[in-house]
């Protein structure tokens, strides 16, 4: 039972991570109605950056806050310069192009700081707290408290906000929002750096479990997919529900099913995507998706 | 300013297309013996792939239907090739349709959940499929070989035709993509091929124009990973060993960056897609092994920007300017086609099935 209880814990501070990046997914998914298959690589780099100036000497949170400032930028910059110009296009075109960008950020990664393993400082403290012998990481509660914080900016940004009811305007319906005067390309170049940003904090969160290195977000960005698949991909309650689901999921059939151990659990993700569209093509929290024959 | 016009399906017209294909099928069979050894092989490789890359085209650039998988099904038709060849010993070629079946059947069995996940969900599904492959592959090992692989003995030349043994596999694969190719492209410019096309542009008025949509759209993807197994096959011969590191996410992003490139919606487009992924990584991995992935990712956006036909739809233009070709296309569909296929693409926007926007 202690190994169960702490089984799931586990898998809520992974699935923490999973669901921040869902969430990056969501975000650009409700804007735009794009599903950004390199918000992973963005995360990637993001990290990577982080890593470079921590590398240079800079202590780690000036290092971080520079990179979350930095990938903020940098997400405006690629919406502005790489997705406006298919905005609107049919959905191989945009899967096209985002594809194109993972191949290309991914790639560009491995050029800048080559292939290796790295080591990524943690940002949160380390050791142990016992309660009841279940042992309980402080890492773990950590980030499930920076999730819960982060997904509590995000909700007071996006409700109590005028720049959050512009972007909510923008996404529901750009044409009237452009009359009533809100600049909707703006908001959708901020949606894409708010997605970035919270791409590099999963980045970070996860590099220090994990080795930093070109492929860090491969597997990441698969169970993302699965936890806003699973809760829906225009919904960012879902996007955090999918993602303690997906992470206490895996980390359980990790542990308890022996044809899945420890290199399998990419399964995991692949069989509730599945389930999930078979069954419920809109996810928990999803609104169906209307389409106009 | 053109040098020629021609009248449609003029005998002129047919001479004129005839001496293309004629050009083509002389530079094939010419190849192996221009080249060294090793620039040999990879002419055999691109050939390889262009059957796979053909299969993806039809199932991405005709039906519509995104795939980022295809590197299992390839995976799939090579590890058939490789498991039959080393318990069983058949003849290397009885690999071949083996390898087609099995891909055929994975393929349908694929297609039926695919038709409930449209657009990105397929593509998702698709990505964690290509993702999971190199794992599944370990994890059978005691099939596979797991991440030792397995070694097979290669097809040798007969002595009786004086070839070598790498001029002797490239006619191999020639001999089978040249029947794989002339199938496709019958198939696309006839009742199938237009069926593929209105499904892919508009679902719903492919339905009214009495389209089975379902079978349609499995059958597609049981021929596409077909295809892909076939060029799983062959890859094995070529090799001559399989192992996990082959049949990573890599070659399902290249296959599907040759598509784009090649064109969406070609069939000859294939080969120069194919000749785009062998030999761009030969080349890059000179200067950085990170190339190639730098110069696929921006090829990819560039041809979404600026050429969507790829390098077919550059080819055809620059045609065009040299030949003009006049008359009508009514009642014959070949050409109408294509010319379809790439101009509605760009003109698309969010129309029919392919449309998510809130």
């Amino acid at each position: 039972m202690e190994r169960f209880v702490q089984l799931v814990i586990d898998g809520i501070a992974i699935g923490s991570i999973y669901g921040a990046l869902a969430l990056a997914l969501v975000l650009i998914f409700r804007s735009t109605g794009i599903v950004n298959f390199s918000q992973g690589e963005m995360a990637m780099f993001s990290t990577f950056i982080a890593w470079g100036l921590v590398e240079g000497g800079l202590p780690l949170g000036v290092a971080l806050l520079l990179a979350f400032v930095l990938s903020f930028v940098g997400g405006m910059a690629v919406e502005r310069v790489l997705i406006r110009p298919v905005e609107g296009a049919d959905q191989l075109t945009i899967l096209i192009v985002t594809l194109g960008l993972f191949i290309l950020i991914n790639s560009a990664a491995g050029w800048i700081w080559g292939f290796e393993n790295r080591s990524f400082p943690r940002a949160l403290p380390g050791g142990t707290a016992d309660v009841g012998g279940i042992r309980v990481a402080y890492e773990s509660l950590g980030i499930v408290a920076v999730l819960l914080a982060v997904s509590g900016l995000l909700f007071l940004l996006f409700q109590r906000t005028k720049l959050g009811l512009a972007m909510r305007a923008a996404a529901a319906n750009p044409a009237s929002s452009r009359l009533v005067g809100i600049s909707v390309g703006r908001t959708l170049m901020i949606g894409w750096g708010l997605a970035a940003l919270l791409g590099a904090l999963a980045g970070v969160l996860v590099a220090p479990q994990l080795f930093l290195d070109v492929n860090l977000m491969g597997g990441v960005l698969v169970y993302s997919f699965a936890a806003a698949t699973l809760g829906g991909f225009d919904s960012p309650k879902g996007a955090i529900i999918g993602g303690w689901t997906i992470g206490v999921a895996e980390t359980l059939a990790g542990d308890y099913i022996d044809f899945i151990g420890s290199d399998l659990t990419i399964l995991v993700p692949l069989a509730i995507i599945f389930v999930v569209l078979l069954v419920r093509p809109n996810g928990l929290f999803g609104s169906p998706e209307v389409v106009r024959a | 300013m053109t040098l020629l016009t021609v009248e449609r399906d003029s005998p002129q017209h047919r001479r004129l297309k005839l001496a293309g294909f004629a050009l083509l099928a002389l530079a094939a069979v010419l190849v192996p013996f221009f080249f060294g050894p090793f620039r040999v092989s990879q002419f055999t490789l691109a050939l390889i792939y262009a059957i796979a890359v053909l299969g993806l085209n039809l199932l991405v650039g005709y039906s519509g239907q995104i795939s980022l998988g295809h590197g299992a099904f390839f995976a799939l038709g090579a590890y058939t090739g490789a498991i039959l060849l080393d318990k069983t010993g058949v003849p290397h070629l009885l690999t071949i349709p083996a390898a087609a079946a099995v891909c055929f059947l994975a393929g349908l069995a694929l297609g039926l959940p695919a038709l409930r996940l449209r657009g990105l969900y397929l593509a998702l599904v698709t990505l964690a499929i290509a993702i999971a492959t190199p794992v599944l592959i370990k994890r059978f090992d005691g099939l596979t070989g797991g991440s030792q692989g397995i070694a097979v003995p290669q097809p040798t030349a007969p002595e009786a035709l004086g070839l070598a043994n790498d001029q002797f596999l490239y006619f191999l694969t020639l001999v089978v993509a040249a029947p794989v190719f002339w199938l496709a492209a019958g198939m696309v410019r006839r009742d199938v091929g237009r069926a593929l096309i209105a499904m892919r542009d508009d679902e719903t008025a492919a339905k009214t124009m009495g389209v089975h949509l379902a079978s349609f759209k499995t059958r597609a993807f049981g021929l596409s990973a077909a295809y892909a197994g076939i060029a799983g096959a062959l890859f094995v011969f070529a090799n001559g060993f399989v192992a996990p590191e082959s049949f990573t996410l890599v070659v399902s992003f290249s296959f599907l960056a040759a598509v784009v490139v090649g064109g969406l919606a070609t069939v000859a487009g294939a080969l120069f897609g194919a000749l785009f992924i062998v030999f761009v990584p030969v080349w890059s991995s000179d200067v950085n092994e990170a190339l190639s992935g730098v110069i696929y990712g921006a090829t990819l956006i560039v041809c979404m920007y600026v050429f969507r036909s790829g390098i077919m739809g550059l080819m055809r233009s620059a045609f065009a300017r040299l030949v003009e070709v006049k008359g009508s296309t009514t009642g014959r569909i070949d050409d109408e086609v294509d010319k379809v296929a790439v101009a509605d693409a760009g003109d698309r926007a969010g129309a029919g099935a392919g449309s998510v926007r809130p």
